[in-house]
């Protein structure tokens, strides 16, 4: 029978299935960081429990973390409390642990994928919903709650129905300045925030077989936006390439066996999927978002829709419009901004700021936009003095910050004032998401290059056309 | 953590009809810093119920006497979208309430409920709106629940709906047990399939 990439990860992790209940599913990488993990170990002490496998366990401090000085003590007393939690329990239980100052540490889905944790044909979970970033791999991997981290912790399984199969066809050719951050903030504007509610995507096409491994990290980590579980694209010669080589991936007669299992890694001609839709490369835009959910994007050039053009809702609408002070009709383009911030696991990758750096260079930062650039890890920061990226970053005004969540959820330090409007490459514009009444404008790292500069919202195409005439 | 047993609830409820009800409003991030389960009753919707200096909003309906203490919330579409914080599920037990009614929800909010002991009751739009009707009619309308029926009940007109719930998670809620007591108990089984894994 013809079968889907996401049947083929699941069904083989199937240790049971409860009559008339949900599958009992072994996970083969579980990670967790120091917001979602406390009270599960505290659950697990509690019961006398052990933590079953603690080798396929990996901790990483990010959500709480300080984005400068990290050498010195955290100043916040409840995250260096939540911080300590994480290391006393790791240590305890045996659990790898990277906290602050580690070479390795970072935010969760940008480190695992770095160490070679992340891998084609697992089962990837951890305490947070973007955990569905490691499906780029052709894994299946979603977000769980505290309860079913102690699951895992106690016996690497959770119980968990299986979601109904959704494949997302994106095929043709993307225009200038549209980037995967565009292409995943234009597929769940046309599926709306709930569209894929009860659902695991496929992406499949040559949009995403041409995307890089980061870029396709970027637009599986934003299916949760539209209400999927999560989101995957079956493996192929630029993932072995990705993955090959690093840290924990296997080595020697175990790669070579990992590699014939994974080669059989996608959807069989003729597998049925729930539910199928097609969208056309031609018609992605550089994208912004204007209300209150990520399912309220258009392209940077579009005006804000009317209540009456949406299906239903009306007051939802309203009230979104109202909290972000924007009026139906209004033009994106132009409007003044206080904030920039470039980072989080969405977009806080190396090819995030090479594309920031090829708008700023030789221009300046607008004078009265307060930016934060936040790259993911350590890794991404070795990387970008490698590439002599931080002096343009420099030279145009910009400050490197250290690596961590940061503004994205703003638990930290890093948040947007009440009022303040940000453009940000993170992946929620939920009210208040980047500090209480803060305004944010989800975009590529590109539109946050080119807003940057020019203190508004801006279409990133006039500088990339201009520098391209230069 | 243990919660105590769901059988047959009837109360008056919350009316929150407002579409995509994301877990940063639920409980802002901010309010996730504990090390253990306290306060996130305090916490809920910590921006929509409090002004930033901490007053009362009165108009939003979590703060209405004429609802309090409820034990149900009808909310609009898409309930709990967003983050996987199980503490958004903490702060509608802690806050008192067993039951959250709605035409739609978020999957891992959903999921985080069944585990917590908050009965997640998905009901056709339709239903919805009567619910949100009814209650705007008469505050005190009361919503009776049937777990054992899977039955969903306008006490006053009997009105009634099924709503949808595995046998498992059924039986878990009955008897207010979890997830793990039946994991360990096949920890065998499990031991035994991971020792096949190539990774």
């Amino acid at each position: 029978m013809a079968t889907t990439l996401f049947d083929k990860v699941w069904d083989s992790h199937v240790v049971r299935h409860v009559q008339d209940g949900p599958d009992v599913f072994f996970i083969d990488r579980h990670f967790i960081h120091e917001v979602t993990s406390p009270v599960a170990f505290l659950g697990l002490e509690s019961r006398g429990n052990s933590v079953l496998y603690p080798e396929r366990t990996f901790a990483t401090a990010d959500h709480n973390t300080p984005t400068i000085n990290q050498h010195l003590p955290v100043e916040d007393a409840l995250s260096a409390n939540q911080l300590n939690a994480l290391e006393r329990n790791a240590k305890k239980h045996g659990i790898s642990h990277w906290g602050l100052g580690d070479i390795n540490n970072g935010i969760v889905h940008v480190v695992g994928p770095e160490n070679g944790i992340t891998l084609p044909g697992a089962t990837i979970v951890c305490g947070d919903s973007h955990t569905s970033t490691h499906g780029a791999f052709g894994a299946i991997a979603f977000g769980i709650g505290t309860s079913e981290v102690e699951m895992v912790l106690s016996t690497q399984c959770i119980m968990q129905s299986k979601p109904k199969a959704m494949r997302i066809n994106v095929n043709g050719k993307l225009g200038l300045g549209v980037t995967p951050k565009d292409v995943a903030l234009y597929i769940i504007s046309k599926q709306t925030t709930s569209g894929a509610t009860g659902y695991f995507v496929e992406y499949a096409g040559d949009v995403f077989e041409n995307m890089t491994m980061e870029g396709r990290m970027t637009v599986c980590n934003l299916s949760i936006e539209m209400g999927a579980r999560g989101g995957m694209i079956a493996p192929d010669q630029k993932t072995f390439d990705y993955i090959a080589g690093r840290a924990q991936t296997p080595k020697g007669a175990d790669w070579d066996k990992a590699m014939e299992y994974w080669k059989t890694l996608s959807t069989d001609e003729g597998a049925e999927f729930d539910a199928e839709f097609n969208y056309d490369a031609a018609d992605i835009e550089p994208m912004i978002t204007y209300g209150t959910n990520p399912g309220m994007g258009m392209g940077v050039t579009k005006d804000i829709p009317t209540a009456e053009s949406l299906k239903g809702g009306v007051e939802t609408y309203r009230k979104s419009l109202g909290y972000m002070d924007f009026h139906e009709g209004d033009t994106m383009i132009g409007k003044k901004i206080d904030f920039v911030f470039l980072g989080s696991c969405t977009n806080g990758r190396i090819e995030d700021f090479r594309a920031f750096c090829s708008v700023v260079k030789g221009r300046k930062k607008a004078d009265h936009v307060t930016a934060w650039l936040v790259p993911g890890s350590h890794k991404v920061v070795d990387q970008i003095r490698e590439e002599g990226l931080d002096t343009i970053i420099s030279e145009a005004g910009f400050v490197l910050r250290e690596p961590g969540c940061s503004a994205c959820l703003a638990m930290n330090d890093d948040k947007i004032p009440a009022g303040k409007l940000s453009v940000s490459t993170s992946n929620r514009n939920f009210e208040g998401r980047q500090g209480p009444g803060s305004r944010t404008l989800l975009a590529s790292p590109l539109v946050a290059a080119a807003s940057a500069v020019e203190g508004v919202v801006t279409d990133p195409r006039t500088i990339l056309t201009a520098n391209a005439n230069a | 953590m243990a919660y105590d047993k769901f059988e047959v609830l009837t109360s008056t409820a919350y009316p929150l009809p407002i579409e995509n009800v994301d877990t940063d409003q639920i409980i802002p991030a901010r309010f996730l810093k504990a090390t253990e389960r306290v306060d996130f009753d305090i916490n809920f919707f910590r921006d929509w119920r409090f002004n930033a200096d901490g007053t009362p909003k009165a108009d939003f309906p979590l703060n209405k006497d004429i609802y309090a203490g409820s034990k149900i919330l009808v909310g609009g579409r898409n309930f709990g979208s967003g983050s996987s914080r199980e503490h958004a599920a903490w702060s509608v037990y802690d806050f008192g309430l067993r039951c959250v009614i709605s035409s739609a929800f978020a999957d891992i909010f959903k999921n985080n409920c069944l585990n917590v002991g908050v009965l997640p009751v998905q009901v056709s739009a339709e239903f919805a709106d009567k619910l949100f009707a009814a209650i705007e009619a008469d505050p005190k309308t009361e919503i009776k629940v049937d777990l054992p029926n899977e039955t969903v009940t306008l006490v006053a007109t009997g009105e009634s709906e099924s709503f949808d719930i595995n046998l498992y998670k059924k039986d878990n809620m009955l008897n207010g047990f979890d997830d793990i007591d039946y994991l360990k108990n096949i920890e065998g089984e499990i031991t035994e399939f991971a020792g096949k894994r190539p990774f």
